[in-house]
């Protein structure tokens, strides 16, 4: 199991890639706690800038910081930072093209009860739109830190999102890593189950209960929603028999509207995409909220199972 | 000399509007006088190099008034008149708003309230890297009813930033009218000295006072500058000015004409180049 959250796995990265690069900024709104920065604040305050409850300021400076030649990490919770502030990822870092990187953390329903002020399902779905962002949901703290170390020498446009616990390992230190090809986890011909963050977890669960009952699984960890790897997409569509997507984000302009915009054009295939329907979240803990609308291992195994068993007169490709 | 530069920037933008069949005429003839003391007297730059690393930088917040911006980028060096007059047409590089396609272009622009939070960050950056370059935002009066100019204007106090000089184009007029009447601004001096700044306020048309007032930034150490720079909306064309209805009105060929005639009477009473 793991021991400490995504969030703190990249902050902790962002202060040993801090130490070797004076070019290396964290921005933050008031969020140094929530986001684990208190460390980074302390060891390099020459290199934090704590803008308060002011999170379009906080992504204006990032992209003032990063046209000056930083390499600049905004961090804080993903509901506000993919709402609020819309309009500065917008047009300050995807249209001005500035080397920003937004980290939303608590993302989805990490913060269940407190409502949906504080949910974030809507932040794939908008964040893929904008010209050269690239979106990532990293799956386990080995992957943030990858991918941190990645962000602290590239010069893209990014938009990371994790949740607030720690979550279930999926990889190890001796995994690789590679941004923007798909992880496959599993290989097996009769479904694909394509998750996305912390739902890869459960959705590996569910893979084993499923294979228990004789079903060949893939399971597909789809880390990097933007640029999306079409080529692993297009291969479980062909060597499957139907392709379920697991998200922790609305039904909608998600990780399974974007693989079906790759499947129905290049290989159509049956598919359910899950995911959270067209309402406002259920209150409860994230565990509850999951469970509640499918998306833990009991959730995906059942859809799973309806997809593998169509009803009768369904397409079949 | 300034002033007949900036006639010579008001016949050209005026012109360039009529050519595209758009622009924001009213507040690009306000801000002239401001861009031109900027790029022809207060700043350290090079055209040639957009890019120098010491240069100062300008953001231009109420990118609508783009067309006196590139007009006085094209006229500085930064890019051709051939190219200015693409303006309007499919495929420019001059779109309707500033991006960084177009050289000397720090920001793109045309969402209002964006420029100061860039400004700010650039001017952090500036500071803790002990670069000395100046960075300037110019922004609308309008502009100032967006919440994220205050967010900035408090970070930049906060942060002692004497290398960021904010620029108010003061026209009094957004698109609906009296700015006062469509939403108090005032006390704009009061706002932005509660948030740690000091301010001044000149003659947005007089480039005495215009460079006088802007080469003397910082107006305080350890303070960003504001300059609350008095315009008139439309200014230089007499029917023009003080006018809402000219925000982004295209003028006629006959009103070209006509405006046409009016600046040139007044470039004529300036010496040396009376090229456009």
């Amino acid at each position: 199991m793991a021991t400490i959250p995504c969030r703190k796995a990249i902050t902790d990265t962002l202060l040993e890639e801090g130490k070797k690069n004076p070019n290396l900024y964290v921005v933050t709104s008031d969020a140094r706690g929530s986001v684990t920065l208190t460390d980074f604040a302390r060891e390099l305050p020459g290199q934090f800038v704590e803008v308060g409850i002011a999170e379009q300021n906080a992504v204006g400076i990032a992209a003032g910081l990063a046209l000056s030649g930083k390499n600049a990490f905004v961090c804080g919770p993903a509901c506000f930072y993919s709402a609020r502030s819309l309009e500065q990822i917008k047009v300050d870092v995807a249209y001005t093209g500035s080397s920003v990187k937004v980290i939303g953390v608590s993302g989805g329903v990490s913060y269940g009860a407190l409502g949906s002020t504080h949910h974030s399902l809507h932040d794939i779905a908008v964040m893929r739109t904008f010209p050269g962002m690239r979106v990532y949901l990293p799956s386990d703290r080995f992957q943030s830190v990858w991918l941190t170390r990645y962000l602290s020498t590239s010069d893209e446009s990014a938009y990371v999102r994790v949740g607030r616990n720690a979550v279930p390992d999926i990889y190890s230190e001796k995994d690789t890593f590679e941004p923007g090809k798909a992880s496959v986890l599993k290989s097996g011909e009769d479904i694909a189950i394509i998750a996305t963050g912390e739902t890869v977890y459960h959705a590996l669960k569910a893979a084993e209960k499923l294979e228990a009952d004789g079903v060949r699984t893939t399971v597909i960890d789809m880390f990097t929603i933007k640029p999306l790897d079409e080529s692993t997409v297009i291969d479980a569509a062909k060597n499957t028999r139907c392709i379920l997507t697991v998200e922790e984000h609305s039904i909608y302009g998600g990780l399974g509207a974007a693989i079906s915009e790759i499947t129905s054009q290049h290989h159509p295939v049956r598919m359910k995409i899950l995911g959270i329907p067209d309402e406002n979240a259920v209150h409860g803990n994230s565990p509850e909220i999951f469970a509640h609308y499918g998306l833990d291992m009991e959730g995906i195994y059942r859809h799973a199972t309806s997809l593998l068993a169509p009803a009768e007169g369904a397409l079949n490709y | 000399m300034l002033e007949q530069t900036a006639v010579n920037v008001r016949m050209k933008l005026l012109q360039n509007i009529l050519m595209a069949g758009g622009g924001h005429t009213g507040g690009s003839l306000s801000s002239v006088d401001i861009l031109v003391a900027l790029y022809f007297h207060v700043m350290h730059i090079d055209p040639e190099k957009p890019d120098l690393e010491d240069r100062d930088r300008f953001i231009m917040s109420k990118g609508h008034s783009v067309e006196s911006f590139h007009t006085v980028l094209s006229k500085r060096g930064y890019f051709s008149q051939e190219t200015l007059d693409t303006y309007g047409k499919f495929n420019s590089i001059l779109a309707g708003h500033p991006t960084r396609r177009v050289p000397g272009v720090e920001l793109n622009s045309g969402a209002l309230g964006h420029g100061p939070s860039v400004g700010t960050g650039m001017a952090i950056a500036a500071k803790r890297t002990g670069s000395k370059y100046r960075i300037f935002v110019l922004m609308g009066d309008g502009e100032q009813g967006e919440g994220s100019v205050l967010e900035a204007a408090a970070a930049a106090g906060h942060y002692h930033l004497d290398n960021l000089v904010g620029i108010v184009d003061r026209n009094y007029l957004q698109i609906s009218g009296y700015t006062e009447e469509v939403m108090a601004i005032e006390n704009l001096e009061g706002k932005y000295r509660a948030c740690g700044w000091a301010i001044r306020e000149c003659d947005g048309h007089d480039m005495k006072e215009l460079t006088e007032t802007l080469d003397n930034t910082p107006f305080e150490p350890g303070k960003p500058s504001l300059v609350i720079a008095r315009t008139i909306k439309g200014k230089g064309v007499s029917f023009m000015e003080n006018k809402a209805s000219w925000h982004h009105r295209v003028p006629s060929a006959e009103e070209l004409e006509k405006a046409l005639e009016e600046l040139d009477l007044k470039r004529m009473t300036y010496d040396g180049d009376y090229s456009l």
